[in-house]
């Protein structure tokens, strides 16, 4: 038995990385970055998902879609749920606190909630583009012209609703080779789904990654994980906790995603514990409530220097 | 190994058991195993096994891994230094060449290299064995070029073997095994030649295992990790493994708990903090 022999070569085997997409860099190396006041940023980015009730499965089915043999009501209903009710409630909690925060749209809530993205507009919140609906999906399987199709259509979808969003969040945070650049192309200005940092950081082509740590996300710890509500707040806290600590100890900012979906954090159960959260960090001196694109704008400007 | 039978025959299923303890009367060895690992955006197909489980470039699968090498490596680090725990590098050694400043600063903590394969998405199965001892031969000249460090140790890339893997590095004069997880001492492993021991790694205890199989949130895994030695250090001559990835365990929220466990275990008294090396040398010399 043998493998190919091809399979012991390794053309990519040198300094950096073996693609071209960013270069490596080292957070504790960097120059320090600085907020308006605070150490630690808090980012609350809520994800508004439109699941159709017929899965495309092109590319692939996202996270959180239908399950059950058509016509699904269970899931259909239980999704929508959260662009009905949790996500005022999430605008409630938010307001309590005085936080500015993102939502990562699908072009379809939008269209569907008006009154929902005014309330969001009028508070203050930022929109990120975050494909049609929950069968926006891109991977490399998708021919690059359709991915250039799904990315335009999505924007120009919002931009019928008089959004024109910085930023873009994919579903599954999945991407192909070639999704920087055509998000570049498209003009957006940051993209947020290479979980690999605490702190932004620039594609080779320009665009800027706004890091959203997937493993905070109340998808993970609460859907995919199991664990309750309040075991998802503790967790966040330790975060926090940590990062403020890190930031003192180094006197260099820090970055808290925290990445929460209405028909999970959202419910009647569990939104008592987001809420708590939100109180406990906002009654921290090191705590900046900030929208994706404030941090981005921040980086920006202190990269210049 | 004996192929084809149904007890492979790696080791005596019956050893005379010792009880004994580690240098300065200490009832439990305690090592902690970092995985400084690459994986590839694009590795080539292998026909037993996907590297990743979406198409490539899996974004978040590649992307997790990335943050031990940009941001969390120095974290996890930091605490196993502050705490007086030495890491055993399980390394895949292609490391050495893409971040060198992540070898580096292991290097300069003092800490033990071993060999986890060239890359975590090059997989050992079916290789015929000119290839393995390619990546064996691979392993011991990049670590001594990288480091001066004469490799020790094996932990097969990804836990993919072939049939001859253990005897193979026996014969290149390696030490120890982490491969096998039948036992709590370090015992010897039967092999053609030389003279190999396995060394208790760990699964179970594994944050891979914690966060990924078990679901555990940080504060559940800290308590895992000591109730494993509460019970290990009442059984002298046991080794406990604290095997890591700093993309797990150096996120935010789990690293604080962790450090609290390190913290327990160091001040317990009952813990010999030492190497894989100094572990396997003086289990030798219990034996003499």
């Amino acid at each position: 038995m043998s493998l190919d022999p091809a399979y012991l070569h390794y053309p990519r085997r040198a300094h950096g990385y073996d693609h071209d997409l960013y270069a490596w860099s080292a957070l504790h190396q960097r120059p320090p970055l600085a907020w308006p006041r605070g150490s630690v940023a808090v980012w609350v980015c809520v994800s508004l998902e439109f699941f159709p009730i017929l899965p495309a499965d092109k590319p692939f089915r996202a996270p959180g879609h239908m399950q059950t043999a058509y016509p699904d009501f269970r899931h259909f209903t239980a999704r929508d749920y959260g662009n009905r009710v949790g996500a005022w409630r999430f605008l409630d909690a938010l307001a309590g606190v005085g936080a500015t925060a993102s939502f990562a749209t699908n072009a379809a809530v939008a269209e569907r909630n008006p009154e929902l993205l005014a309330a969001v507009a009028a508070a203050g919140h930022e929109v990120i583009a975050h494909s049609t609906d929950m069968n926006g999906t891109i991977d490399s399987s998708l021919p690059i012209d359709a991915e250039r199709a799904l990315i335009s259509e999505a924007r120009d979808r919002l931009a019928a609703c008089g959004i024109t969003p910085d930023g873009w969040l994919s579903i599954a945070r999945s991407q192909s080779f070639h999704t920087p650049d055509l998000l570049r192309q498209a003009g957006y200005r940051y993209c947020c789904d290479w979980v690999n940092d605490e702190l932004p950081w620039r594609f080779a082509n320009g665009l800027i990654n706004l890091p959203l740590n997937h493993e905070l996300s109340d998808r993970q710890i609460i859907a995919v994980q199991q664990q309750s509500a309040d075991s998802w707040a503790q967790s966040l806290e330790d975060a926090f906790d940590w990062l403020a600590a890190e930031a003192a100890t180094t006197g260099a900012s820090r970055m808290l995603p925290i990445h929460v979906t209405p028909y999970i954090m959202g419910l009647p159960y569990r939104i008592a514990a987001f809420e708590h959260l939100l109180a406990r960090l906002a009654a921290r001196p090191e705590c900046w409530f900030a929208s994706g694109a404030q941090i981005v704008d921040q980086f920006t400007a202190q990269e210049a220097r | 190994m004996i192929e084809g039978a149904a007890d492979p025959g790696l080791y005596d299923p019956a050893p005379a058991r010792r009880r004994f303890t580690w240098p300065g009367g200490k009832t439990v060895a305690v090592w902690v195993a970092p995985n400084l690992e690459y994986y590839e955006i694009d590795p080539p197909p292998h026909p037993r096994r996907k590297a990743w489980a979406r198409p490539h470039p899996d974004v978040v699968g590649f992307s997790h891994r990335d943050h031990s090498n940009r941001v969390s490596h120095w974290r996890m680090a930091d605490v196993m230094s502050r705490h007086g725990f030495p890491g055993s590098v399980s390394l895949s050694v292609a490391l050495c060449q893409h971040h060198p400043e992540v070898v580096a600063d292991a290097a300069a903590r003092g800490w033990e290299f071993f060999s986890h394969g060239i890359y975590n998405t090059r997989y050992a199965y079916d290789m015929a064995e000119e290839q393995e001892r390619a990546i064996i031969e691979d392993s011991i000249a990049t670590v001594r070029a990288a480091t001066g460090q004469t490799i020790r140790g094996w932990l097969a890339p990804a836990l993919t073997h072939t049939p001859r893997t253990l005897d193979l590095i026996a014969e290149y004069g390696l030490s120890y095994t982490c491969d096998l997880y039948h036992d709590d001492q370090v015992l010897p492993v039967n092999t053609r030649s030389g003279r190999l021991v396995s060394i208790p790694y760990s699964l179970e205890v594994n944050d891979h295992y914690g966060f990924f199989v078990y679901n555990m949130s940080g504060r559940d895994y800290a308590e895992t990790l000591v109730r494993q030695f509460e019970r290990l250090a009442q059984e002298p001559g046991s080794v406990m493994c604290i095997p890591l990835h700093a993309y797990l365990i150096g996120q935010p929220h789990r690293i604080g708990p962790f450090e609290q466990a390190l913290k327990s275990i160091a001040a317990d008294g009952r813990a010999w903090i030492a190497t894989a090396s100094q572990i396997v040398d003086a289990w030798h010399e219990v034996q003499a």
